[in-house]
């Protein structure tokens, strides 16, 4: 699916996506990216150095959120530019050998401005986890077709 | 600890030779629940026109973090990491990062700022591909601020 910027609008929706958080997935989003800092698996450690427990890394949270917008615009390269400021941390309960999930982040998007010379679509996301705002200004600029 | 107000200003060169592999694309793309098929079908990424698989819009996240670390893990710097909070994170993608890429990436320290007993470090890499002929081509720019946390923060 890719967009002309004649069939969009200012306000418009995009969707949303809930994702469901566990340690396990902390764990494999370390291996992934190469962060090991252990305040992202360790209790004893993330709570040694005054943080509230485990919490997930701000680049999991920014990576999970944009899959919203890589569908919308239905190409991953049509997305140019992706930035964030990480407000909150999302705290990740230890649910292991549960089916629960330890944090669920809630995602959605509306477009927020269009650049007719650019070509381009910015898409203004929320993300909220345990009710807060755990991301601001996460914006993605979209090519279009 | 204090960190080094001299770090400002400060470039660490092009280190190691990143080669970006399709099961790291694939890896990476599961890792941050990312469905689409140009991440996993090489197929489906040449239907949209790609050379190869395409990496997600913050893979290059690997390849800052290594470069950042040269600067982490100076001594001269000061930086505790497990003090270390990500404040906010940038990707500009003059082009889309595809498997088979073999990426560079100089480190820049554009901003260091006292933050109560603290820090804000702010980096940006430049992120290179490697051609035939080393030749470099600019394929994503990354901004990132760190906030080091002084006691008690």
């Amino acid at each position: 699916m890719s967009f002309s910027i004649h069939e969009l609008s200012p306000g418009q929706d995009i969707g949303s996506r809930t994702i469901e958080v566990t340690r396990t997935d902390l764990v494999k989003y370390a291996g992934a990216s190469g962060d090991f800092n252990p305040i992202h698996w360790n209790e004893a450690f993330a709570t040694g150095v005054e943080l509230p427990g485990v919490i997930a890394h701000g680049m999991f949270t920014m990576g999970s959120a944009v899959q919203l917008v890589t569908d919308w615009a239905g190409d991953p390269a049509a997305v140019v530019d992706f930035q964030t400021r990480f407000t909150k941390p999302v705290l990740v309960t230890d649910t292991t050998g549960t089916p629960e999930p330890g944090a669920t982040i809630e995602v959605s998007g509306i477009i927020g401005k269009l650049d007719a010379e650019a070509n381009t679509a910015r898409i203004d996301l929320t993300v909220i986890a345990a009710g807060q705002k755990v991301l601001m200004k996460a914006q993605a600029l979209v090519k279009l077709a | 600890m204090t960190i080094n107000p001299d770090l400002q200003g400060r470039s660490y060169p092009a280190a190691e030779v990143y080669d970006v592999g399709r099961e790291k694309i694939r890896e990476f793309a599961r890792a941050v629940k990312a469905t689409h098929a140009a991440h996993f079908d090489v197929e489906a990424a040449k239907s949209l026109g790609h050379g190869d698989l395409v990496a997600p819009p913050t893979f290059a996240i690997i390849i800052a973090q290594r470069a950042d670390a040269q600067l982490i893990e100076d001594p001269e710097a000061g930086i505790d990491f497990s003090r270390v909070v990500h404040a906010d994170q940038r990707f500009i993608h003059h082009r889309a990062i595809v498997a088979g890429d073999r990426l560079v990436a100089e480190l820049h320290v554009d901003g260091v700022r006292a933050m109560g007993g603290g820090a804000m470090i702010t980096t940006r890499s430049e992120i290179f591909a490697l051609g035939h002929d080393d030749s470099r081509k600019h394929v994503t720019t990354t901004n990132s601020s760190i906030l080091v946390r002084g006691e008690g923060q």
